[in-house]
């Protein structure tokens, strides 16, 4: 088979105040027609300069190719350089011949123009056809990524779409001129899980019927797992191994493939185990997650959410008076244990991070009760509640927002301590780097700010702060999400290290099905401000109840070749408006058992 | 200290030094009367040796009374600028870190004061207090004051909601705390940047109150008032309006310089 893409040792470099900056260096690969590549990195491994050099979209971000040759066959059968091709060449390829879809639906459409305007722009500049025409191939493009109601699609705007249909709009934008190859960075991490699966599905049957050579960009090795003909592992803007998605899963060569691999949690690898277990890593750190078995505990009540509710108001009209609300958190109840892990699963929007924050009441509960210590967070007034906060803290997902900027890090973790006198001078200090011992963070690091730390290390900072003052829960909203996957499974191991030695208890806000199963105790599902369906780890696995939950699990990727599960196009019931008229009373939630400790959300 | 060493940096803080040893030392060598003195044989002469500057309308030297302004000029305009932000900070502060009701009310009053335009605001303040230095002042730095808090509040309102003001306030920082350790650092770059813009206006609006008769009194000199009083002769005698207006240009582009090598150095991401 030909190849239509021929890379061949791309080096791109960028010029900035403190030097030039290798970007991607010494990368070579080809792509078949007809074939999927997945490109697949953590954060600064050169995939996206790699994408972007293809399409010669680099420039615009500062970047220059120095040396190396990408080889593009066109239409015509003439093979173009790209590296070499003039500016007025290029925008004859790019969108015509070689399309993008990028990360984010909302900022790839201008929200300015309807998706009639900005499916035929493309066309009638790179095809020619007239305005008629090409409105009605805008029509075709619509349902060809099977948006329900194209005819009207077409004439609304990008915010009037959901995320999913906005996506199908990009990739109907990229497929407008039949490229012979689509270039795919990162498609699907800001989507939901069940979106994803749309997605991922729909991508693959394009490529099947229009057979196309696909270049697909991720970090999201479940991803590759299920969408990759081959895998090019890259790390530090260099090629790891390149190989076939069954060499590269089932017989990595390199050690950086194999550590990246043990860090991936595979959805279903805990069915039968009682309780949850360490990530694996490789080197140091294996070794010590498997010296280290959980202790078994008595089980004691910490946390009981009681009924709770929090609903915010929809201003509306000239005198901005509340016009409706947002049921944000819907009627729940759970129960927490000491020392144990309670998961909070769901997608964007169904108020698990809502209901964290009204635990703590960082967010004002309409209704309900809170209690731990045998006192009602909801009751207390102003000064108790600084106190009893005390006891629960909170990290947060984003691991550049949840510190200042402005303050050192010592600063920052002692602040908790100050803030009730706890300790002075020599213990405070003395207090911080225990603290800083205890996240395994270097003692020297106490003196710097947080942009001289990554992402992982940050979040180490997050935790100690959050363990300043001994809290017996710790709610972990999307903790890890932001973090690379290997960075991720050692913060994960951190917490359940902590957990075992402190007796910690989580409240793990998170839309990640396989981390959930590798960490969690109990699980809630959460739909539309209510929890769904509760109980235990393994049924909600292994027996899942509720048909939220069976779509939610269906929807996950998992990180093995051979369970491919996206080949025909899925669509999976849009998540409804959680938004209703003001005096809207709904119906209390009502359970049933299903089995001991396994509860389900009754229709 | 090292890092105020960058061309940008030099070149602001040479800038500022020279023009405020000028606003310093100048009115202390020169005698007042030589900025009053009129030459009437030599009405709006161009720069010569006589006089570098050249004349004004009266035969005054514009090198000698442009020293002079210099003082007046800064004066007025960095107290004014400085006031506004003492008043305009915590209002600004406050009603962006606390927001719902406080800031409603808070910022009814600032937009009340922000419909008047600043000028109009400040010749009545200063037409009610009466015409010298100090009322001066007052009158442009309320005028400025509404401008400032409205920034302020704005960058507050977005650092209020970062995550780690929320980590600060659920492990028990109180709120004054949060805002003098969290918000203030945070929001001191947007201070600098409009402090240093504001400068640049206040040199002006001091012009606009002299040149009504509120600001600074003839024939004493500043740099506004030379810059109004070239505007009829702009044609005939166009270095009336260049010598003063290069003086203001000069020492924005100074501020501007330092206020951006400022900014630069109090955020430790730079380093």
């Amino acid at each position: 088979m030909n190849a239509i893409v021929t890379v061949d040792h791309l080096r791109v470099e960028f010029a900035t105040d403190g030097g030039t900056v290798v970007g991607v260096e010494d990368v070579s690969f080809t792509i078949a027609p007809g074939e999927t590549l997945c490109v697949v990195g953590e954060s600064g491994s050169g995939k996206s300069v790699t994408s972007l050099s293809l399409m010669r979209l680099v420039e615009f971000g500062g970047g220059t190719i120095t040396a190396g040759a990408l080889n593009f066959v066109r239409t015509d059968g003439s093979t173009l350089d790209v590296a070499a091709a003039s500016p007025q060449v290029m925008g004859g390829v790019r969108g015509n011949e070689i399309g993008m879809i990028f990360q984010e639906p909302m900022t790839a459409l201008n929200p300015v123009f309807t998706v009639e305007r900005q499916l035929t722009d493309g066309l009638m500049l790179h095809k020619g056809i007239s305005q008629q025409a090409a409105s009605a191939r805008a029509l075709d493009l619509l349902k060809s990524v099977r948006i329900p109601e194209p005819e009207r699609r077409l004439r609304q705007y990008p915010h009037e779409l959901s995320g999913g249909m906005r996506q199908r709009v990009v990739i109907a934008m990229a497929m407008a001129c039949e490229p012979k190859l689509l270039i795919a960075d990162e498609p699907t991490t800001a989507l939901d899980v069940t979106i994803q699966a749309e997605i991922l599905a729909l991508i693959n049957r394009l490529k099947r019927e229009k057979g196309m050579a696909v270049l697909f960009i991720t970090h999201d090795m479940a991803v590759v797992a299920q969408m990759a003909d081959r895998v090019v592992v890259m790390y530090r803007g260099r090629i790891v191994e390149t190989g076939t998605v069954q060499q590269i899963f089932e017989h990595p060569r390199e050690d950086y493939t194999k550590a990246l691999l043990a860090a991936v949690p595979k959805l279903g690898e805990m069915k039968g185990k009682p309780a949850p277990e360490r990530m694996r890593l490789i080197g140091d750190d294996a070794a010590r997650a498997a010296q280290i078995a959980p202790k078994p505990r008595k089980p004691e009540l910490l946390l009981q959410v009681k009924n709770l509710t929090t609903r915010f108001p929809v201003k509306g009209g000239i005198l901005r008076r509340t016009v409706a609300q947002v049921h944000a958190v819907e009627d729940v109840s759970f129960a927490l244990n000491v020392g144990e892990t309670l998961a909070l699963v769901g997608e964007s929007g169904c108020g698990k991070s809502s209901c964290g924050r009204s635990i703590l009441r960082l967010v004002e509960p309409t209704s309900g009760e809170v209690w731990i210590g045998g006192r009602d967070i909801g009751a207390l007034n102003h000064h108790d509640l600084r106190r009893a906060r005390a006891d629960m803290q909170m990290v947060f997902q984003d691991p550049f927002a949840s510190l200042n900027p402005y303050r050192r890090l010592k600063a920052q973790v002692a602040e908790p301590i100050q803030n009730f006198g706890l300790a002075h001078g020599a213990e405070l200090e003395a207090r911080v780097l225990q603290l800083f011992d205890r996240v395994r963070l270097p003692r020297d690091y106490m003196n710097r700010f947080p942009h001289e730390l990554s992402g992982g290390q940050r979040q180490r900072v997050a935790i100690a702060r959050a363990l300043a003052l001994n809290p017996k829960l710790i709610i972990a909203d999307e903790a890890v999400s932001a973090l690379d996957v290997s960075v991720q499974a050692q913060v994960l191991n951190l917490m359940m290290e902590l957990q075992d030695d402190l007796g910690l208890s989580y409240l793990f806000i998170s839309h990640d099905m396989a981390v959930v199963e590798r960490v969690a105790h109990h699980v809630g599902v959460m739909y539309l401000g209510r929890i769904v369906e509760i109980g235990p780890r393994a049924a909600i696995f292994d027996s899942p109840t509720h048909p939220y939950t069976k779509s939610l699990l269906s929807a996950v990727p998992i990180a093995d070749p051979n369970k491919r599960r996206f080949a025909d196009d899925l669509t999976f019931k849009p998540i409804s408006s959680p938004i209703y008229p003001l005096g809207y009373q709904p119906a209390p939630s009502t359970y049933s058992q299903v089995a001991p400790g396994h509860y389900v959300l009754q229709a | 200290m090292k890092r105020f060493l960058t061309t940008k940096g030099l070149i602001g803080i040479i800038l500022l030094t020279v023009i405020g040893l000028i606003a310093i030392i100048g009115p202390m060598v020169i005698p007042a009367e030589a900025g009053t003195a009129m030459d009437m044989t030599a009405r709006r002469s161009p720069p010569s040796l006589k006089h570098l500057f050249g004349t004004d309308q009266l035969g005054r030297d514009l090198l000698i009374r442009v020293i002079l302004g210099a003082r007046t000029s800064l004066q007025i305009a960095v107290s004014a600028v400085v006031m506004s932000i003492v008043l305009g900070l915590p209002l600004g502060l406050i009603s962006g870190y606390f927001g719902g009701r406080i800031d409603n009310v808070l910022m009814r009053l600032v937009d009340t004061l922000l419909a008047f335009p600043a000028l109009l605001l400040a010749l009545t303040i200063s037409a009610v207090l009466g015409p010298n230095v100090q009322n001066t002042i007052i009158a442009i730095g309320v005028a400025f004051t509404p401008f400032l808090a409205r920034i302020i509040r704005g960058e507050a309102l977005r650092v209020a909601q970062m995550p780690y003001v929320e980590a600060a306030r659920s492990s028990g920082t109180t709120d004054s705390m949060i805002m003098v350790r969290h918000v203030l650092p945070n929001i001191l770059p947007a201070v600098i940047v409009q402090g240093t813009i504001s400068l640049a206006f206040a040199i002006l609006a001091e012009a606009g109150l002299s040149f009504l008769g509120l600001g600074t009194q003839p024939p004493a000199a500043s740099w506004g008032l030379m810059i109004q009083a070239s505007r009829d002769q702009l044609d005939i005698a166009p270095w009336t309006a260049l010598v003063p207006g290069l003086a203001v240009a000069r020492t924005v582009l100074g501020l501007n310089m330092f206020g951006d090598v400022l900014r630069d150095i109090l955020d430790p991401r730079s380093k």
